[in-house]
This record gives structure tokens, sequence and C-alpha cells, in this order.
């Protein structure tokens, strides 16, 4: 056993990133994640990294970009309407095939919203996280613990398949503390033979581009991109399933919602419901083959967000109308206890 | 037989997209010739804007990445920080560095940013068939001011080298044209001047190119090369507005 840390969630997630290699960061301050930015503020000049505060999410986002494409472990931080901001430069690193992780540590929205946790953006994390056909791999750690052992995860298939990463967190994650343990540090970054490096008169130009005119070839590309999403489908789909050997109900969440569903789980149990959760880890590639697997012998689906229902839909076509898919959802910061998913666990059991 | 005059090995050979008339192939020569000349081409990496230049990463002879619109100066910064003795620049229009760009243009100055940035200034939209751009002079008739740009309604265009001019990251700005040959002797000057300023690592450096649109000005070529004498050198000046070469930004 290594040495344990007390640590917050926003600090642990720098620190795996630095272990993960990561030297270059660019931000912008919003609540509720810029200890990861101060994290990397002091951390960096001490180890010959660059933190850089950039004028705007945008330029952040661009910044990641250029060091992403220069070869680097490039990463940047924000939260909801940040994210907004980024979208741009999201799709055009997905569509220029750069590797790069982006932290979203979701707050209460839309708009300015408010600052405390929730899990809003998973459409947007998930389905469109920038203009055009194009993915992010999602992952939805669920303790601080997990946040660490994701980071570097997330870098090392960001660069294997040679797609941007995004880690979605939430204000309750960011912001609390539980003993957290490092593994070895990493490697470091991948070889990379289409870096812009200079050509040191030794090689043709290296080009890193998203404009392709003619359809034929923009379909040609975006199809191999495809491909590889689908490799990323069958290979990297991540998920826990807790409780579920015997269980006649499912609850599915992800993230900080998915602990407070654990406790309601127990409780469930202990009253004799055979409840229990599927957590997915990767929101994208979504667990559909093992939510549909479970929907063989699961009477009925029980979707809990702190969202107005985003996920649920995800559930609902894994479930392909076999069974209902009921959904519980609070919103705009509110944070569920588990008295009120219980509750709807008995609702769902007929217990109510 | 004596060669007097080849491509350079700053360029691709392949031919250009640009309109008869436009003088982006010129600037494209000089920034081209200005890298080889120093001895840095296998250590330039460029950066394309969104425009007429955009396919620049199609010309010159190194590595080159393609920005979102606007933002060249950032993803500049980002390469430039992994790769601090690396030859950066960006290649940017009016629109895309004066409009749309101009907080990451002004932000890259005001650090400092070591990096060298050609600003071709032809005061309109080109690659969207001739609207207003940021440098569009007052009156001049575009796509969308029809009746000539109204200061009234429309406001004023930037003079971008000297709003630079107030920000103390910038090593070197000058405003250059390349209508004439003694012009455009003055601009390769100017280019190799800023290029050398960021190997020397003295800071931000920018080159304000006067430019040409036939097309869209509805000019002759010769018309273009004349009307950027009489009316664009009026308004924005030719010179160096920043020089801090000798100490550097950071004395």
């Amino acid at each position: 056993m290594g040495r344990k840390f007390l640590m917050k969630g926003n600090e642990a997630l720098a620190e795996a990133a630095l272990r993960a290699g990561c030297r270059h960061f660019f931000g912008y301050p919003i609540t509720p994640q810029t200890e990861v930015a101060a994290y990397m503020a002091k951390r960096m000049p001490k180890i010959g990294g660059t933190y850089l505060q950039a004028e705007s999410e945008v330029a952040a986002i661009n910044m990641v970009l250029g060091a992403a494409a220069a070869g680097a472990r490039a990463m940047t931080s924000s939260s909801s309407p940040g994210i907004s901001l980024k979208t741009e430069g999201i799709s055009y690193i997905a569509a220029s095939d750069l590797p790069a992780l982006i932290v979203n540590v979701m707050r209460g929205s839309p708009g300015l919203g408010g600052i405390q946790p929730s899990q809003a953006d998973y459409w947007q994390a998930t389905k469109a996280p920038g203009h055009g056909d194009a993915q992010l791999l999602v992952f939805a750690p669920s303790s601080v613990q997990e946040i660490v052992d994701l980071v570097g995860r997330a870098f090392d298939l960001s660069e294997q398949y040679r797609v941007p990463a995004m880690l979605l967190a939430d204000g309750m994650l960011g912001q609390m503390m539980e003993p957290v343990e490092f593994g070895p540090e990493a490697a470091g970054a991948q070889e990379k033979p289409w870096a812009l490096v200079g050509t040191k008169g030794k090689r043709p130009p290296n080009v890193v581009n998203s404009l392709h005119l003619q359809p034929a070839r923009l379909e040609e590309i975006v199809r191999e991109r495809f491909q590889r999403y689908e490799a990323i489908k069958k290979k990297e789909v991540l998920l826990e399933q807790y409780r579920m050997e015997d269980a006649r109900f499912a609850v599915a969440a992800y993230g900080a919602t998915a602990r407070i569903v654990k406790s309601a789980v127990d409780k469930a149990r202990e009253e004799g419901i055979p409840v229990g959760l599927i957590r997915p880890i990767t929101v994208w590639p979504f667990p559909e083959r093992e939510i549909a697997a479970a929907a063989g012998t699961v009477e009925q689906f029980l979707c809990v967000e702190m969202s107005m229902g985003q996920m649920v839909e995800d559930v609902r076509l894994a479930v392909n109308g076999r069974r209902p898919v009921a959904f519980y959802g609070r919103t705009g910061g509110v944070v569920p206890v588990p008295a009120e998913i219980l509750a709807e666990i008995r609702k769902m059991a007929g217990r109510a | 037989m004596a060669v007097i005059f080849e491509r350079t090995e700053g360029l691709t050979d392949k031919d250009t997209h640009y309109c008869p008339g436009c003088t982006h192939g010129i600037i494209h020569r000089l920034a081209a010739e200005s890298l080889t000349e120093l001895g840095v081409l296998g250590e330039a990496i460029g950066v394309c804007p969104v425009g007429c230049a955009v396919m620049a990463y199609d010309y010159f002879n190194c590595d080159m990445a393609e920005a979102p619109h606007g933002r060249a100066p950032a993803v500049a910064t980002g390469i430039k920080r992994v790769h601090p003795d690396s030859v950066v620049f960006t290649y940017q229009g009016d629109g895309d560095l004066a409009a749309i760009g101009t907080a990451e243009t002004v932000h890259a100055a005001a650090r400092g940013e070591n990096i060298t940035v050609i600003f071709v200034n032809n005061a309109i939209y080109g690659m969207t068939g001739g609207q207003m751009a940021p440098t569009t002079l007052p009156g001049q008739v575009t796509q969308t001011t029809p009746y000539g740009r109204d200061t009234a309604y429309s406001g004023f265009p930037l003079r971008v080298c000297e709003l630079l001019a107030a920000v103390d990251g910038v090593a070197y700005a000058e405003r250059v044209a390349v209508n004439t040959p003694a012009h455009i002797r003055a601009a390769k000057a100017a280019i190799k001047k800023a290029f050398q300023a960021q190997i020397d690592k003295k800071g931000f450096s920018i080159v304000e190119v006067l430019s040409t649109c036939p097309t869209n000005w509805g000019m002759t070529p010769v018309e273009a090369l004349g009307w950027v004498e009489e009316k664009m050198v009026p308004y924005y000046p030719l010179g160096v507005t920043v020089d801090r070469t000798e100490k550097g930004v950071r004395g």
C-alpha cells in the first residue's frame, strides 16, 4: 500500500494530471473548479511546466489546441458556463484528431446558473461537445480516488485513439476531501510523429488542420474517426454494478449522485427490496450492452440525476422499451438526500 | 544558364488559390524568404487564420496549424510554450485579427508572447465575398456597407499598430505596404526584423501589411495598388510604432 493523502477533489485531480505527465495547463478562473488552476499555478513552475492564465475560456482551449498540436500532454479545466465557451475549440480539437483533457466541474445552470453541484451538462458532454459529428471520451468519477485513477487513463486513451477526453465531475466531488493514493508516475506522452515540432529540414511539413472543402474527403475523414469511436465503444466502457446479482429493480446514476444512491440502495435492501445500482463510469462510451443485459432480469429501472433528466434518455435507449424506466432528479444545485431516493425506490418496488 | 530568381525554399510548389492581383502571394513570399534567410525554416511553426489565407498551410514549407477564427495567437501561444526555441508565427487577416480575434491579439501582445504576427490588412472580408471589416475605411463601399461606411452608424476603423503601441509586451510593431517595389523591400526588412526579435526572445512582434483585394474592391489589380497609396496609407500611416528590440520588453 502506498501513502495516503487527504485531498480536495480538485487538488487531487491536478496532482493526478501532473503525475500523468501533464506539463501544460491553460485555464481561466471559475467556481467551483478554481483549486485546479491554483494547484497548477503553484506546482508547474517548480517542475518546469507551464501554467498559463488565459484571457478567456476561448483562448485557454485554443492554447490547449496549440500545445496538443505541438505534442504535449495538455489540459484545461472549467465549469459549466466556461465549458460552453470552450465548445468551439473542443470541436476543432476533435476534428484535428488531437489528444487533450478537458475538465468540467459542473455547477447549476443554464446561464450563469449557480455555483452548487449539478449534472446538467450530460447532454453537452456526451451528445454535443461542439458543432459537428464528434464525440469525447467522457469519464464520470464518483470519488476523489476515482478522479485520480481516471485522469491518467483519460490522457492515455486520448492519445491512443487521438480523441479528446473530458473528466465530467461536479462541484461536490471537486470540493470534498477524501483520502487518496497515487499510483506510480506515468511515462507521459506517447510518440507523436504527427506533432508540430519543426521539420528540422529532415521531413515534409506536418499539418494540424480541420478544414476539408471536398465533401467526399470530409466524409471519409469523419467516417474514419467514427471507426475509432466504434473501437472505443467496444473496448473502453467502464461501469460499476452494485448489488445487482439478484436485483429485480435497478437504479442508474453516475458521479456524486451515485454515492447517494448507494446509501439509498443499502437502506432499501435492509427493507427487503431487491434493488441494485448500475453506475456508468464512462458516460461516453455509455454502457449500453450492460444495461440491455440487465433489462433481461430487472423488472423496473429508475434513473437519478442532478438534472431534469438527461442520462435517463440513454438508459431508455439501452432498455429499448422492454422495461419501464422512471426518473428522479433535483436540479439548480440541489443535491438529493438518500431519503428522497429511497422513497422513489419504494415506489418502484410497489411499497410506497 | 545562371539562375537569377527562383522559388524560395520556404514555400511549397503548390499553386495558390488567391485571386489575380491579390498581394497575399507577395506577403507569403516575404515571410517564407525571411525564415529561410534567417536559417530557421526547420524550426518554424506557422498558424493559419480563417479567411482568405486559411489554406496557407499548403503554401508554407514548414510545420503548420490551422486555428479557429481569430484564435491564432492563442494557438501559437500553446505551441510556443511547448517549444520555446521554435520560431512560431501567425498569418492573419483583418477580420480574424482585429474583429473576432481582438482579445487573443491584444493579450498575446500583453503577455509579451514571443511570437511573430503577420497581419494582412486589406480593409475588407475577402473570403466571404467583401463585407465590412474592422479596418474598412470611412465611406468605403462593401457588401454590408452598400452606402459607404457611415461612422455615425458603423463606427471607426481600428489602427492596430497604434493600439498595440500602448501595450508593454510588444517588442516590435511596424506597418508596411506591398504596392510598390520600394514598399516591398521595406516590408521584407520589417518582417525579417520581427522574426529576428522573436529569435532573440525580445517579446511580441507584429508586422501589419497593407494589402489589396481587387476582386472585392471592384478594381483592376493596378487600380487596387493605387487605392492602397491614395486611400489606405493616409489612414494607416506606414512606419514603426513600437521598437523595443534593443533591450526587449522585459528590459
